[in-house]
């Protein structure tokens, strides 16, 4: 059996009374794309600071890359990389210069960075900024160079905090191509996010955190098969709509119902069926549509609450 | 009946210095107050023991309008750079402040008065220390207050004018070391200008700091000539009118884009 | 409730300079870089102590004269310029240990991604010391060869004047460091303001401790500039006494207390 990359096993965090992660079990095997799933403030930042040797753990076990990061922190920092949910570039030095001056905080020869940063840059696809400083790039460009910046050490596994928040929808496929690839090449990734779709994009297996609990772990389309039915039915209702008594009432047409602010999930397996039944029995609402069952409404199922709140 | 634009700035500016009152009154009161009794009475009685007097003056006398001359320009300097920037490029607080009936000019007038306004408080201060150590021998002494604010609002003048328009503060330190430092230190401040080897005297003559530090000297001793007084503000109001020249404009040129 | 977890503290004695350990030369190596474009920035720093020194060493110095020094005349500039020497040593380690510190701990997060690499918070101290002593020694080393042409270095001690310099440095970059940490906002830099214009102008620099009050001399002998202010000049005028020690002492135990508290500290802030 092959030793996992991190394992923890109630692994705590606490800032004096506040419970960040509260005694969490999980394993992550190497060259699995592994996802923390959750709102913000569900503890997904603390456990990737422990797993990342900058912030010490309050209890429980934790081994990454099967050393304690109590004990063998610089080691263990020595052969991951990580991007932070927040850029933190040097600012005073040039692209070029902020891949040198990393990869010398991993003591590794100037040659070797010289190529390697070169080799990244075109991987990244910012070679022709490269004498660029930092504050003129665009957002997305900052984020491939802080990947690029992560890889410098050619790390066993990359751990991204919240890796495309804040990017516009193209720099976050541009950015999701380039983990893909570093998936296959072997790297493992753990990422934290609150966006369904990208956990369902990039994640072989995920866990759902929730007020620093994990609520549920799997590969995203067993948690959506094993917990939500296959289709959802989205029943728009005017503004003054009271959606609790309207989710009652559609009740019938489906296995189970969600109310929410302004609209109804129906939860369903075949939804066209769903839907035209409740047209033809005269339900009234601004619209209806049907879709896939995502791992937002597993969410909701297990904690009654939205991610994006 | 409604306030004029220039005021309402002033009132603006006055809000932001009560936030910060600490270290204004510091480097406004305090500073100055260590530095007259450091070099005026410290390594002023060196100076009596030696010479005895300087251009007729006992050192502390001599030094007093210097230092509250001094120390008006490090304000209106420290004043008239990174803040400036700040306002348009960090802060961006300028664009907040013409994106009301205040144009830009008006702004730039606000903040050079305001600075002049708080460099005359400052020399307020300074003169009553100054004069409880008895380095105020004349009645004419208060009219030092308009000296440092004449010369505090040439250099806010010019250096706002020039601040505006930059992209990076790399320049200022620069001009803090090569250009107010030696202003500071070699503007008939600490010692007369006519010991500058013969080569240099010209060049301390240009300096705004001198006439200022010239002006407030014959207010604070009560000795002067006329025509002397005269050259000293014409040459302080000429800086204030080639840095408004240049200010307006550039205050327009980089708010209005 | 078990015992939170953490890394067992290194030893405290590592003193900067001595290069038994690599990583903390890699903060160096990353101003060194961020300088490189702005070296003009960085060289000019030296241009301070000099003009003081044109002005009030030679300018002030003709009004003041000669002075009586431990038994021997000296023109007032040979006086003055020791002083300005350790003045020099405080602010060009000040520089980079205060303010420009704060902006990359709090503004840039340059020390987060830094401690991301297996580098700790005591190299990040031990590194940005290092590096604000070798920029206080290149402006102590420019103005001490600027007195030795003026002929004002007039003992064979005056060799020893340069560590001197950087052992000044270490005082102020260690106390300064570690008071950055307890820096909220840039309105708390007033704070530095207001220790060190009362140290350059009262700390026997510009006038012998003498001519202070006397209960005023009581307390500038326990200030932190006045220890290296007699250093430098005891060194460079040759007046040797064994207390010389006591201020070296005084100015290396600043240094390490910075150090160790900064050194926690920024393991606090960054990595709770």
């Amino acid at each position: 059996m092959t030793m996992p990359v991190v394992a923890a096993r109630s692994l705590t965090k606490r800032f004096g009374a506040f419970v960040a992660v509260d005694g969490i079990d999980f394993e992550i095997a190497p060259g699995e794309a592994f996802g923390f799933l959750g709102p913000n403030g569900a503890g997904k930042t603390s456990t990737m600071r422990m797993i990342g040797c900058v912030s010490p753990r309050t209890s429980g076990e934790l081994r990454v890359l099967g050393l304690d990061p109590a004990e063998s922190g610089a080691d263990i920092r020595g052969r991951i990389g990580v991007v932070p949910q927040e850029d933190n570039l040097d600012t005073e030095l040039t692209v070029w210069d902020n891949l040198m001056i990393y990869g010398r905080y991993f003591d590794l020869p100037r040659a070797d960075i010289r190529e390697r940063a070169a080799e990244l840059l075109e991987f990244v696809q910012l070679s022709d900024r490269r004498d660029s400083k930092v504050d003129p790039l665009s957002g997305g460009m900052k984020r491939r160079l802080t990947i690029a910046r992560s890889l410098i050490n050619r790390p066993e596994a990359l751990l991204l905090d919240e890796p495309t928040t804040g990017l516009d929808p193209q720099a976050r496929h541009l950015l999701w191509d380039r983990l893909y690839q570093l998936k296959r090449s072997g790297v493992t990734l753990v990422l934290t996010t609150h966006y369904m779709d990208e956990a369902e994009q990039l994640c072989d297996r995920l866990v759902i955190m929730d007020n620093a609990k994990i609520v549920a772990e799997g590969p995203p389309r067993k948690l959506i098969a094993d917990s939500v039915t296959r289709e959802v039915v989205e029943v728009r209702l005017p503004l003054d709509a009271d959606t609790a008594f309207e989710a009652a009432r559609l009740k019938r047409f489906g296995d189970r119902t969600e109310p929410l602010a302004d609209r109804v999930l129906v939860y369903t397996d075949d939804g066209d069926a769903t839907m035209h039944a409740a047209v033809d029995e005269g339900f009234g609402a601004d619209s209806m549509f049907v879709r896939r069952a995502s791992l937002e409404d597993v969410f909701l199922i297990l904690t009654g609450r939205t991610l994006e709140d | 009946m409604s306030t004029p634009p220039v005021v309402r700035v002033v009132e603006r500016e006055a809000l932001v210095y009560a936030r910060l009152w600490r270290g204004l009154a510091f480097s406004t009161f305090v500073q100055p107050a260590l530095y007259l009794a450091a070099m005026g009475l410290g390594l002023g009685g060196l100076v009596k023991a030696h010479t005895g007097s300087v251009a007729g003056l006992s050192y502390l006398d001599f030094i007093a309008p210097g230092l509250l001359c001094a120390s008006a320009t490090q304000l209106a300097a420290g004043e008239s750079m990174w803040p400036v920037l700040g306002g348009v490029k960090w802060m961006r607080q300028f664009h907040g402040v013409v994106a009301t009936p205040i144009g830009p000019g008006e702004l730039y007038s606000g903040f050079v008065l305001w600075t002049a306004i708080r460099s005359m408080l400052g020399a307020i201060a300074f003169l009553v220390v100054a004069a409880i150590l008895g380095a105020v021998p004349s009645a004419w002494g208060i009219l030092a207050v308009p000296a440092a604010g004449l010369c505090s609002a040439a250099f806010c003048a010019v250096l706002a004018a020039y601040s505006i328009r930059l992209d990076s503060d790399l320049s200022f330190p620069m001009i803090m070391r090569l250009g107010i430092l030696p202003l500071f230190l070699f503007s008939g401040t600490f010692f007369p200008i006519n010991q500058l080897p013969s080569g240099l005297r010209p060049f301390a003559a240009l300096s705004p700091l001198w006439h200022g530090v010239e002006l407030a000297r014959a207010a604070t001793t009560g000795q002067f000539h006329a025509g002397a007084i005269a050259t000293h503000i014409a040459v302080l109001v000429g800086c204030i009118a080639v840095g408004a020249y240049f200010g307006v404009r550039n205050f327009a040129w980089r708010l209005s884009s | 409730m078990s015992a939170p977890v953490r890394t067992a503290p290194r030893p405290v004695l590592a003193l900067p300079l001595i290069g038994w350990r690599r990583r903390p030369w890699r903060l160096v190596e990353r101003n060194v870089l961020a300088y490189r474009r702005i070296w003009y920035i960085f060289l000019s720093g030296f241009l301070e102590p000099l003009l003081f020194l044109l002005s009030i060493g030679i300018g002030v110095g003709k009004l003041v004269g000669d002075l009586n020094v431990g038994g021997h005349l000296v023109p007032y500039r040979s006086f003055v310029a020791p002083g300005l020497l350790a003045i020099a040593a405080m602010t060009g380690s000040l520089l980079d240990t205060t303010f420009n510190f704060f902006v990359k701990m709090k503004y840039s997060h340059t020390y987060d991604a830094v401690l991301a690499s297996p580098l700790s918070p005591r190299d990040v101290a031990v590194g940005e010391i290092t590096w604000a002593l070798i920029r206080g020694a290149t402006y102590s080393g420019a103005f001490l060869l600027t007195m030795l042409a003026f002929g004002d270095l007039r003992s064979a001690w005056s060799i020893v004047a340069l560590p001197g310099a950087v052992l000044i440095g270490f005082g102020f970059a260690g106390v300064g460091l570690a008071a950055t940490t307890y820096m909220r906002s840039f309105v708390d830099f007033d704070y530095v303001n207001m220790a060190m214009i009362p140290l350059f102008l009262f700390s026997a620099t510009f006038f012998p401790l003498s001519r202070y009050p006397a209960g005023l001399q009581a307390v500038i002998r326990f200030t932190p500039l006045y220890q290296g202010v007699v250093l430098e000049r005891s060194l460079v005028l040759g007046d040797l006494h064994w207390t010389l020690l006591i201020h070296a002492a005084y100015l290396l135990a600043m240094g390490l207390l910075g150090l160790r508290v900064a050194s926690k500290r920024i393991g606090l802030l960054l990595q709770p």
